[in-house]
């Protein structure tokens, strides 16, 4: 009897063990497969900037350059002057970011705990706001910053309106707004996050007397730090790569590093008289690299905190 | 009593407003205030003035009628762009779900897998997807990409043969080519899914644990769990989902596009307004409806 139990249990043991290693190889093959997808054009660029001139018109050279250099690095290096731009973009994208957390969780906030007449129309602009392409919307605002003029203030003290194109002030105004890169979208999500967490943990700061911005700051945000990640990593990814606004607002490409890369294939082969189409792409793609990897640095490191963010908060226990 | 409840509600209305106040004054200042004047613009013939600035005639509905009467392919690329979203978006939907409950599972080089699934999300930017196509044909290696491509299409296994295999096999049509649509657009779906993947993760990790732990003294199986626990609580996170999805999907698509070079290359803006404005309304509409149809049975706190 107790022999018969016993292999039971053993029977039970291998069978999950066999489950869980299916499992995990179905995972492995999922992963992998998916990976090559997503990496495989990464490869070849990465491959790509590091060819010589030889390798490129080698039948013979697949992926592995026979005579590797740097030399792409090095000028598309000088030619993006690589750490200032990247120092002053990242101060533009974290700034941008930081801005953008703030608001955009306020008014989620807003829209998930408070009710106020008109809340369903006022939702429905926010997502108004998410889906009007925003190209749509562009000649209007130029115009709005070409000639800024607020309620006429501008007039008033300076005698003429300001223009306040060519700087990154726009989109720090529109930020500040609400209205900035993609904000609808954060608005969004911030209220979504919000409406899940449960009410208790308000009412319990209530009861303990707790005002509504220190509710608000100190405890509703520290619990919502899933959602404040998340938000800042696009925030930062998409002010980082973003051309569009950067292009209507005609901000210097010395602040912004993807707009730089866009011009570098051009000043490449004027500057350095690298005619040949296929070998100035190749700075590009060293260009490109330089540009990706500070953002995945970044990324990675801030994943960290995503998940050890996650166990500190909620109501758990 | 009743008074002071009052008092009580129209304070939290107060206070609600001075939350949403910057979101609220940027809206009005930027959107509205232009979408009035895109709405302007699309009833109207627009000429460069003299001198800088524009000129605006009012003609009616003209620009909406031409659109969808005269236009040569107006109709044909609008249905054609809501066509391929209602395709895509249910896919992408569940694939990133499928996909965050994957990378949620602890295992050796997380961290590096989450970064690949993010790569598609940072290399989403205008100058680097142009250059990516530039190297996915050259993939192959310099130009020698022309006769590595004779080389695969002579060994005879395509799509086409697979295709052809299933059919063979009595698989209803339909299903087939839905499929084969699918797998065909994998590279479209994997690159389009990375946000997702990412809002689903920290939806995940926002589930308490302890529902897990009851769930498993109540002795649930883990087909229970994922319908009875971790489903209702990610639901939320499926509408922002869809929505996020159905948005970065209409952006992209040929319609946009079309309004973008109407208005920039053929100098019509009033014709760009109208198309804007009803492919806007259009996509409204379907989030309106899938976002009601989910809403409904979605499980909020409060």
């Amino acid at each position: 009897m107790k022999k018969v139990l016993l292999s039971e249990n053993d029977r039970k043991k291998i069978m999950s063990a066999i489950k869980n290693f299916l499992l995990s190889l179905f995972r492995f093959i999922v992963i992998v497969g998916i990976s090559y997808v997503i990496l495989s054009p990464i490869i070849g660029i990465v491959s790509s900037s590091f060819f010589s001139n030889a390798d490129v018109y080698n039948p013979m050279v697949y992926l592995l350059p026979q005579a590797p250099t740097m030399e792409r690095y090095r000028l598309a290096m000088t030619r993006l002057d690589y750490w200032r731009t990247l120092g002053k973009t990242m101060l533009y994208s974290l700034s941008l970011m930081a801005v953008q957390v703030v608001i955009c969780s306020m008014v989620g906030y807003g829209f998930a705990r408070y009710s106020f007449p008109l809340k369903k129309l006022l939702f429905g602009c926010v997502v108004v706001m998410i889906v009007i392409p925003t190209h749509t919307i562009m000649l209007p605002i130029y115009v709005t910053f070409a000639k800024f003029d607020p309620l006429g203030l501008c007039t008033l003290f300076t005698g003429s309106s300001k223009n306040l194109l060519s700087s990154p002030v726009p989109m720090y105004i529109m930020t500040a707004l609400g209205c900035g890169l993609r904000s609808g979208l954060y608005i969004y999500i911030f209220n979504q996050f919000f409406r899940g967490l449960p009410k208790e943990i308000e009412e319990a700061a209530f009861v303990d007397g707790a005002s509504t911005w220190y509710t608000y700051f100190r405890i509703m945000l520290v619990n919502a730090i899933p959602s404040v990640i998340t938000v800042a990593i696009f925030s930062m990814v998409w002010q980082y790569n973003d051309t569009f606004y950067s292009k209507l607002f005609l901000i210097d490409q010395k602040i912004v590093i993807s707009k730089r890369i866009a011009s570098l294939q051009a000043t490449i082969s004027n500057l350095d008289k690298v005619l040949d189409p296929t070998i100035s792409q190749l700075y590009v793609y060293a260009g490109i690299v330089l540009v990706i990897l500070p953002i995945l640095i970044v990324y990675v490191a801030l994943q960290k905190y995503f998940i050890e963010g996650v166990e500190r908060s909620g109501i758990v226990g | 009593m009743k008074k002071k409840k009052m008092s009580l509600m129209a304070k939290r209305s107060i206070t609600g407003y001075i939350f949403i106040m910057p979101w609220l004054v940027g809206f009005i200042v930027f959107y509205l205030r232009s979408l009035i004047m895109t709405a302007n613009f699309s009833l109207s013939e627009i000429s460069v003035a003299v001198g800088g600035g524009y000129n605006t005639k009012f003609v009616g509905l003209q620009n909406y009628l031409f659109a969808f009467r005269a236009h040569g392919s107006f109709k044909q690329v609008l249905t054609t762009s809501v066509g391929n979203m209602l395709i895509d978006v249910p896919l992408i939907t569940f694939f990133s779900l499928l996909m965050a409950m994957l990378l949620n599972k602890k295992f050796k080089g997380r961290t590096l897998v989450r970064a690949i699934f993010f790569l598609p999300v940072i290399m989403n930017s205008g100058a680097i997807t142009a250059a990516i196509e530039m190297s996915r044909q050259m993939l192959a290696g310099g130009l020698s990409a022309s006769s590595a491509e004779i080389a695969s299409a002579s060994s005879g296994v395509g799509m086409a043969y697979y295709v052809q295999m299933f059919g063979n096999l009595g698989i209803p049509r339909n299903i087939l080519e839905y499929i084969v649509a699918a797998v065909e657009r994998i590279n479209d779906i994997i690159s389009a899914s990375g946000v997702q993947i990412i809002i689903f993760i920290a939806a995940l990790q926002s589930i308490p644990g302890s529902m897990y732990e009851v769930a498993k003294i109540e002795g649930a199986t883990a087909y229970e769990t994922f319908w009875k626990v971790t489903f209702p609580m990610v639901m939320p996170h499926i509408i922002t989902n869809v929505v996020y999805t159905v948005v970065d999907n209409f952006a992209e698509s040929e319609i946009v596009e079309m309004a973008y070079d109407t208005a920039f290359n053929d100098i019509n803006y009033g014709l760009s307004s109208a198309m804007s404005l009803v492919s806007t309304a259009i996509v409204c509409a379907i989030l309106v409806l899938v976002c009601g149809f989910i809403q409904k049975r979605t499980f909020y706190y409060n």
